[in-house]
């Protein structure tokens, strides 16, 4: 079959019919297993809020794995395979690369999925999703991890691919947009901590069928956090790269300097894949020149390249502004930005909650010595509900309000909900996230079933406080729920029964992308932007102040050597 | 042209920078630096650091271990579990096991002394919680962590175990009294 091109006649983008399809089918998978995630989320919460504690000690821990692999792997890649098609055929309007090596990737992912969700819900597999030896889960739950993950692989092959034919077919002139180069960054992350997983898990699921005597606990948790840890670091640069889409998408904000940006994601690839080390740092076995050495990646470059990030977007949105004339003040640019547009709040939310939140509390957890202070308390969970959920959630939710037009050509149904739903999603995952750590800065426990150590001979007693974080934690998980439901039933609804919108003009041959001829003379100066520049120094005296509280609380306890 | 389009000019890596943006970038870096450095710090004039001391051993190795000391210095037991209350002298070696789903055996410690404290788990991975200090190390089957602590105040303190180990997880909780 030979290859169609549509045109959007809203957005002017160009969309190869195959990889339109590839798109709409993760980004529906992803849904699918977000709302299995969410349904878990609610077990979850309403056990975890001490004065509901709603499920047994086993469904909770079974709810809890399911949670973790549901919203962790499999919605976040799932989408982040819809982003990947779009920022190589779309953004360069070039075709895919082998739709058919894409759709059996499609394949062995939802495969998996579900052989994995199943094992978990047969019982006998609660092992978290970080599956920890020497706890055994069935044979089906690892494998069907290994599924999933070879076939995000292959999309990840089928995205380069589509990189060299546009190179190849001269569908565009110049480099690649910058956003382009951010998912490229991550599929490059993502090949490193596939070759990870396969590293740990091929050899965990041959144990767990009885062809392996024993695995190294040590080695176990040093090699799966080279995976987990550099899986996160996909999300971020997939979900900067939506920054950096949405605000050009809704300004036309033009990246500060395309050099910087470029340079930061690069710092990414180059730093980030020693990481696992800060999943290590309360552990004996591993020495405390390779945990410093290895948290700080040679002096924090990559921490770095997320600060540069974070003010190079919004940045590029006030220069964008300012040319508008929004130029009164330090933040007429911000207060007249469209706070309506769901996917502009929702992007914004993402970024300020992704930086103070987790941004900090991941620094101050990454540093050797206070770490101690909260591993394995709920702070931990706290920190990444503020990256993976404000950070990578919510700015895919914000992408998706763009694309339901675009890519599934209907209209958003409930436009008022959509308005309110970022604030919502957002803003009570804001509250969850900080009462979180300040659970765990009191020393709550993550995955834990009961604060009161029912059956214990010596039960411990919180401090009141501790309850009523947990309690908080409780309410604000509950609107998040509505609101991350909310957001479910109205993208679903809108592709069920959205108005449909005019397809556009489907041609057989793509239009190439081509430069606007280079202006004459100099370029017109782009305005300063003393407005980001408080916002950063804000953040980054939060940021001082927390961090030294961090060292005194430390200061008071027990000397350890 | 924005960032989903290919960059306007060219020759993009030739564009000067934006003056507040390098600052920052500056600013950030000197950061960075700072934060490395306070680890280094730390390790030289800090009270708190984990101990790197650690050695591969066995299961039975580490029980017989622990089993020798408690013969040695226990002084009461506690309980209708009869958890032997462990009282060693200041400066020795202390063993105490995670295992499904208790911390044995009960230490005594003295406030002000140290102690070469021994962790090791018997089955799955434990962590070691101490509260209400809140610090938290994590356990591992066949390594013998050893750290050097010294207990600056006397109370009761729990060690709630914080790494998931199944279904009695949340009832393994141990104790130390530091007098
Ligand atoms: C919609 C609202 C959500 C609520 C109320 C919620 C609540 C929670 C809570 C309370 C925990 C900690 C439980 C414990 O350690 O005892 C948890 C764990 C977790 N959550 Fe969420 N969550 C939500 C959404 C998400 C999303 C969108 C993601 C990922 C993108 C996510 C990923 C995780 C992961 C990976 C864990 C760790 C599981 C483990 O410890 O094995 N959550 N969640
Ligand atoms: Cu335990
Ligand atoms: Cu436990």
């Amino acid at each position: 079959m030979a290859t169609t091109y549509r045109i959007c006649p809203r957005s002017g983008l160009q969309f190869d019919t195959d990889a339109e399809k590839l798109m709409r089918w993760n980004a529906v998978a992803g849904v699918l297993a977000l709302l299995v995630g969410g349904i878990m989320a609610l077990g979850v919460i309403l056990t975890r809020w001490p004065a509901v504690h709603l499920l047994p000690a086993d469904q909770f821990y079974m709810v809890l794995t399911a949670h973790g692999v549901d919203m962790l792997l499999f919605w976040i890649i799932f989408f982040e395979m819809a982003v990947l098609y779009f920022a190589s055929s779309t953004l360069l309007h070039c075709r895919l690369a082998t739709p058919k090596i894409a759709w059996l990737g499609f394949w062995l992912m939802a495969i998996g999925a579900v052989m994995t969700n199943v094992a978990i819900f047969q019982g006998e597999s609660s092992v978290m999703f970080t599956s920890y030896v020497p706890m055994q889960a069935k044979p089906h739950f690892y494998l069907g991890l290994i599924l999933f993950a070879v076939g995000a692989l292959l999309g990840c092959f089928v995205f380069l691919g589509t990189l060299v034919v546009a190179k190849a077919e001269k569908t565009y002139e110049g480099s690649i947009p910058l956003v382009t180069f951010g998912a490229l960054t991550a599929a490059i992350i993502a090949i490193f901590t596939i070759a990870s997983g396969a590293v740990i898990l091929i050899p965990t699921f041959l144990w767990s069928v009885g062809y392996i005597r024993e695995i190294d606990t040590i080695m176990y948790r040093v090699v799966w956090w080279a995976m987990g840890h550099s899986s996160q670091q996909i999300n971020v640069s997939a979900h900067v790269a939506i920054w950096y889409a949405i605000a050009a998408i809704v300004f036309g904000a033009k990246p500060m300097s395309e050099k910087v940006s470029r340079t930061a994601f690069l710092l990414y690839i180059l730093f980030l894949q020693l990481a696992s080390a800060h999943h290590l740092l309360s552990d004996p076995g591993v020495g405390s020149e390779w945990k410093v050495v290895n948290t700080s990646y040679f002096m924090y470059f990559a921490v770095l390249a997320s600060m540069i990030h974070g003010m190079t977007v919004p940045g590029a949105i006030e220069q964008a502004q300012r040319a508008k004339g929004f130029n009164k003040g330090l933040f007429e640019w911000l207060r007249k930005a469209p706070w309506g547009n769901p996917a502009f709040s929702a992007m914004f939310l993402s970024l300020i909650g992704f930086g103070f939140l987790g941004g900090i509390s991941g620094v101050m957890m990454g540093t050797e010595q206070l770490n101690l202070l909260i591993h394995n308390t709920i702070y931990v969970p706290g920190h990444f509900h503020a990256t993976v959920v404000i950070g990578t959630t919510l700015a895919f939710m914000g992408l998706t309000y763009f694309l339901v037009p675009v890519l599934f050509k209907r209209e958003v149904l409930f436009p008022g909900f959509a308005k309110l739903q970022p604030y919502l999603f957002g803003l009570s995952m804001y509250v969850m996230a900080l009462v979180m750590m300040g659970a765990g800065t009191l020393g709550v426990s993550r995955r834990h079933w009961d604060m009161a150590f029912a059956g214990s001979p010596f039960a411990y007693e919180w401090p009141g406080a501790a309850y009523l974080m947990m309690g908080l934690t409780g309410i604000s998980g509950v609107v998040a729920v509505i609101g991350g439901g909310g957001w479910i039933l109205q993208i679903v609804f809108s592709l069920l029964f959205g108005k449909k919108l005019d397809e556009g003009e489907t041609r057989s041959t793509p239009v190439p992308l081509t430069l606007p001829a280079p202006a004459g003379g100099q370029a017109a100066h782009a305005p300063s932007t003393p407005g980001t520049m408080v916002l950063a120094l804000i953040f980054l005296t939060s940021f001082i102040l927390y961090y030294f509280v961090n060292w005194k609380y430390l200061s008071s306890l027990w000397g350890l050597a | 042209m924005s960032a989903i389009s290919p960059p306007a000019e060219r020759v993009w890596w030739k564009a000067p920078l934006d003056k507040l943006e390098l600052t920052w970038i500056a600013i950030a870096f000197v950061w960075s630096l700072v934060m490395f450095g306070m680890m280094v710090y730390w390790h030289i004039y800090g009270n708190q650091n984990l101990a790197n001391e650690t050695y591969k051993t066995t299961k039975e190795m580490f029980a017989a271990k622990t089993q020798a000391m408690v013969d040695k210095y226990t002084v009461r037991t506690e309980t209708d579990q009869q958890i032997p209350v462990v009282k060693p002298p200041a400066g020795s070696d202390v063993y105490l096991i995670g295992r499904l789903w208790a911390w044995w055996p009960i230490l005594e410690l003295e406030k002000g002394k140290q102690y070469k404290l021994h962790l090791s788990a018997m089955d799955y991975m434990h962590g070691f919680s101490l509260q209400p200090q809140n610090i938290n190390i994590q356990v591992h089957p066949n390594y013998e962590h050893v750290l050097k602590i010294s207990p600056n105040q006397s109370g009761t303190y729990s060690i709630v175990c914080n790494e998931y180990c199944g279904i009695g997880h949340h009832t393994m909780v141990g104790r130390i009294y530091v007098k």
